[in-house]
């Protein structure tokens, strides 16, 4: 049993739902009780579907467990079929379901429809959200792909073509990464075969094989499926997630050498590098950055944050379980230990300790961070309903490059502003808790103390109180560790400038 | 799915209701867990469920509260359905890193869920067990909010009548007092202690108190009223106890609101004098209130689907109030008792249905054509896309809408969307 407040994964039936709701065609008969419909809002209200997911719940209550659920589920499905004439049924059980052991898939094919069945088995005492997007679309894949040989898919022999594999329903900023992605190869000239699961159906998926590769989106979605074209169909897939400028020059360069075409020139359309290096950004130099958020987007943010913002990257870490390889990987390049974890307290004791400039994290640490009066921009899934915004805000691409720059970099006290703080700190206006004037109020967090054994002479007290507040938490902390380890009881003036300039360094 | 849809006559009122099986596009109890954690502070609820429990708890207000509330999920993973001696002992592990967490805590509610109902995870003994071992000081009881149990707002009424056993009894020589039953925001109590006070009726108390620690006495001198349709539980066991239910519509309006007093009045025979002095004011600035919205709303059909229970009560406010006209007021379960006063007041000819078949009631929604639909927020946007204007009936559990000085707010929530519908040209 593990003790959660807040989740960053649903179960992995909404995993599926998430497939299921972006394609075209699909039906899911789900058994479950009522209740489980509660994830019907997620898609109206947070994505602002104007379409219900295309899902039908059994809705079994206490009095049918001694009776007959098998029967409901076949009634259920039966009706979901007449209602909606589906090209396909998936079906599956949500977690009670799982523990009543209907066979959902079974019972389905009793029914003898004259659409495919697609049963999908989701362990939801095992696995998650993502993990039940990937199973559902590797299933579908399978079912329909797999009709054909691999043989009997001709190539198009013209034009060198791709899959897009990965886009889903509540996905963050999938629609509009899928425009930028669509719009890179089209300036490659590789043409697009299928897009999947956005906004397929189950008969484009029985034309995946005829692409000469495919571009994996993301991993956490469409790995396991792009996996399984790789060995059938011989289709390499891509490895580059284009989120940043070196990341989508390299996705570019890895394109050109898939589809067997000369590499694009080395024009780069982001507006990214020149921001990045015009004067006013030097304030950015080594910004202290926490970043966390699913595998992809985590690793990727960190890279660019790196590279292409000039920011220190303290910490990194994801939810993704089943990336954990890959992170930790990322985060010794940063020389950091990767945090793998999907307790959000253990993650905000992390951000506690680390005291980042900036966070780039999930909608949990941009509450984390506005706790502790931290500036944050959001990254990654979960999603919320702001991370749909009205304007296309794509993550990849040039155009992705720029949404970056923009919402990492004003979250940021603006450069002279910073300074003048500093200078008039006796400037009512710039009174406590003045924050940069562009955000509104934040507050300072309270720390925890480092320990009774030190005490602040008034006069020091005083001094601390000249530091602007955005960093005076963390001025605190350093020179009581710096007294603590040198066993001095009172700190002074003299011991705050002391530890400044040992934390200097 | 049975196709079991009867007409059936209802007792105490003569109507027929149409009861439906199907889809329930509906909350499961565990919601109530998201007012019911901030009503008594120093209550921690700990749903013993799934992820899919945690999920639905952060995402049923339609949005994340990411204050660090009292209220979690202990996961049950695999290791813990192989037995169920492993599953008890983790379940102590959790609760010992909770209590250890949270020293503010008073009250842990152990919430049962589909999964420990099906895996027949015994909570009652659990919290029995808990309740001697935790921590001193805190009480450990537990309730079922599981969906194949109970729907939506009958989480409320499990949470409430597991409190029940634990009110102290009454005292042998203790007055005649009076007992208000349900969660209601902290503005509404206070004024409704202020119109009992006039109306010289108390001791007054409300369930639950604002502190689990503080919970009311009751015995044969206790009077109860309802202020939620969806109590039947509670009020079952409150009898037990020898309560007495003092029968009254729901006060929402200013008639449903004068009705509900009066009921408490006549229970003890205040004066009809002294009834009006202490109410007048106050229901003449609800009719105020209300008559506002009424040019906006007279005339306007509406359909109700079915959410909290108290889609009865709403119906006739905006029937008898504001002159709408209601289509169809579906309601996840239809307590003829504690809704007979109500039920004599909707207009004749009104449609009830019980129970839901989701995609049959949208067949009888579209074609009916309502000028406003009440719903749940898996059907309000579609809805609206196809040009149907909607309610979240939501709102109405999570807004103060009890009593007179509410009773024009609970008129705007019904306006705003067609006020909205009016002012865009987009």
């Amino acid at each position: 049993m593990q003790l959660a407040l807040w989740t960053y994964e649903g179960p992995p039936h909404v995993g599926a739902m998430r497939v299921a709701a972006a394609m075209e065609g699909v039906h899911y008969v789900l058994h479950a009780p009522q209740g489980d419909t509660y994830a019907d809002l997620l898609f109206t209200m947070i994505e602002r579907s104007g379409k219900r997911p295309p899902v039908t719940y059994t809705t079994f209550q206490a009095r049918d467990l001694g009776g007959d659920t098998a029967e409901l589920f076949k009634a259920t499905a039966l009706d979901a079929w007449e209602r909606f004439r589906p090209q396909a049924l998936l079906v599956g059980s949500s977690c009670t379901a799982e523990l009543i052991q209907d066979d959902p898939g079974g019972l389905a094919r009793a029914l003898g429809l004259p659409v495919p069945v697609v049963p999908v088995e989701l362990p939801a005492y095992q696995k998650k959200e993502n993990w039940g997007a990937a199973e559902t679309f590797y299933q579908l894949v399978r079912a329909f792909a797999g009709s054909r040989g691999a043989d009997d898919a001709p190539r198009t022999g013209g034009k060198p073509s791709c899959n897009i594999l990965g886009p889903t329903a509540l996905g963050f900023r999938h629609r509009d990464d899928l425009i930028e992605v669509r719009a890179m190869l089209d300036r490659l000239g590789v043409a697009v075969n299928v897009v999947a699961p956005l906004g397929a159906s189950p008969a484009d998926l029985t034309r995946l094989g005829e692409a000469d590769f495919n571009v994996v989106l993301y991993p956490e979605v469409a790995g396991q499926a792009a996996r399984w074209l790789e060995r059938n169909f011989r289709q390499p897939a891509t490895r580059t997630v284009p989120i940043g400028v070196g990341a989508t020059r390299d996705f570019m360069a890895e394109v050109a050498a898939l589809a067997g075409i000369d590499a694009p020139p080395d024009e780069d359309p982001s507006r990214l590098p020149w921001y990045s290096r015009s004067v006013d950004s030097t304030y950015l130099t080594g910004k202290r950055v926490f970043v966390f958020g699913d595998a992809t987007h985590a690793v990727a943010a960190a890279r660019v944050a790196r590279d292409e913002l000039g920011f220190a990257v303290v910490g990194l870490g994801t939810y993704s379980r089943e990336f954990a390889r890959e992170v930790r990987e990322a985060a010794r390049g940063h020389g950091v230990e990767a945090l793998i974890a999907d307790d959000y307290l253990d993650v905000e004791q992390q951000i506690a300790e680390l005291r980042p400039d900036l966070v780039l994290g999930t909608q949990m640490e941009r509450h984390v961070a506005k706790k502790h009066g931290i500036p944050c921009a959001v990254i990654s899934a979960p999603v919320h309903v702001q991370d749909f915004p009205a304007r296309h805000s794509p993550q990849m691409g040039a155009e992705g490059a720029n949404v970056l720059f923009d919402t990492w970099v004003h979250p940021l006290m603006m450069g002279l502003e910073e300074h003048l703080l500093g200078m008039f700190r006796d400037d009512p206006e710039f009174g406590e808790g003045a924050a940069p004037s562009h955000l509104g109020a934040a507050v300072e967090a309270p720390l925890p103390a480092v320990g009774d054994a030190v005490g602040w002479a008034a006069d020091a007290e005083q001094e601390l109180r000249k530091i602007p507040f955005f960093v005076r938490g963390k001025a605190r902390r350093n020179t009581e560790r710096f007294a603590l380890e040198r066993g001095v009881g009172t700190i002074t003036v003299e011991t705050l400038y002391d530890a400044k300039a040992h934390y200097a360094r | 799915m049975s196709a079991a849809a009867t007409a059936l006559r209802a007792p105490g009122a003569e109507r027929p209701v149409l009861r439906e099986r199907g889809q329930r596009e509906v909350f499961c109890g565990l919601t109530g867990i998201v007012w019911l954690h901030r009503k008594m502070r120093d209550a921690f609820f700990l749903v013993v469920g799934s992820r899919t429990c945690a999920h639905l708890l952060q995402s049923a207000a339609g949005v994340m509260i990411f204050a660090e509330p009292r209220f979690a999920t202990a996961i049950i993973d695999e290791r813990d359905l192989a037995g169920m001696a492993d599953a008890n002992a983790e379940l102590d592990r959790v609760v010992a890193r909770l209590l250890e967490r949270r020293p503010d805590i008073g009250l842990l509610f152990l919430v049962g869920s589909c999964p420990s109902e099906v895996i027949k995870l015994d909570l009652a003994r659990a919290a029995k067990r808990l309740d001697r071992t935790a921590s001193p000081g805190v009480r450990v009881l537990h309730y079922s909010g599981s969906g194949i149990e109970t729907t939506f707002t009958q989480g409320e009424d499990a949470c409430l009548a597991a409190l029940v056993p634990e009110m102290p009894a009454e005292a042998p020589e203790a007055p005649r007092s009076l007992l208000v039953v349900g969660a209601l925001a902290e503005v509404v109590e206070d004024q409704m202690r202020r119109v009992f006070a006039a109306l010289g009726i108390g001791p007054v108390r409300f369930l639950p108190p604002r502190l689990a620690a503080e919970l009311p006495p009751v015995g044969p001198r206790t009077d109860f009223l309802l202020a939620q349709p969806f109590l039947a539980e509670t009020a079952r066991v409150l009898e037990e106890r020898g309560a007495t239910r003092i029968g009254a519509p729901f006060p929402l309006g200013a008639e449903g609101t004068t009705l509900w007093l009066r009921a408490a009045a006549d229970a003890w025979g205040v004066p009809p004098a002294r009834f009006r002095e202490a109410t007048a004011a106050g229901e003449k600035r609800a009719r105020e209130a209300v008559g506002r919205h009424r040019a906006a709303l007279a005339g306007q059909r509406v359909f109700f689907f079915p959410d909290s229970q108290l889609e009865i009560p709403m119906a006739r406010f905006l029937a008898r109030e504001l002159g709408m006209e209601p289509i169809e007021v579906g309601t996840p379960y239809l307590h003829r008792q504690h809704l007979a006063e109500e039920l004599e007041l909707l207009p004749a000819g009104t449609a009830l249905s019980e129970g839901q078949h989701v995609e049959r009631q949208l067949d009888r929604c579209r074609a009916a054509k309502p000028d406003l639909v009440v719903c749940g927020l898996g059907l309000a946007n579609p809805l609206e896309a196809e040009g149907i204007a909607t309610k979240w009936s939501i709102e109405l559990v999570f807004t103060p809408v009890q009593g007179y000085d509410q009773a024009g707010d609970l008129a705007a929530l019904f306006t705003r969307p067609l006020d909205r519908r009016a002012r865009l040209r987009v």
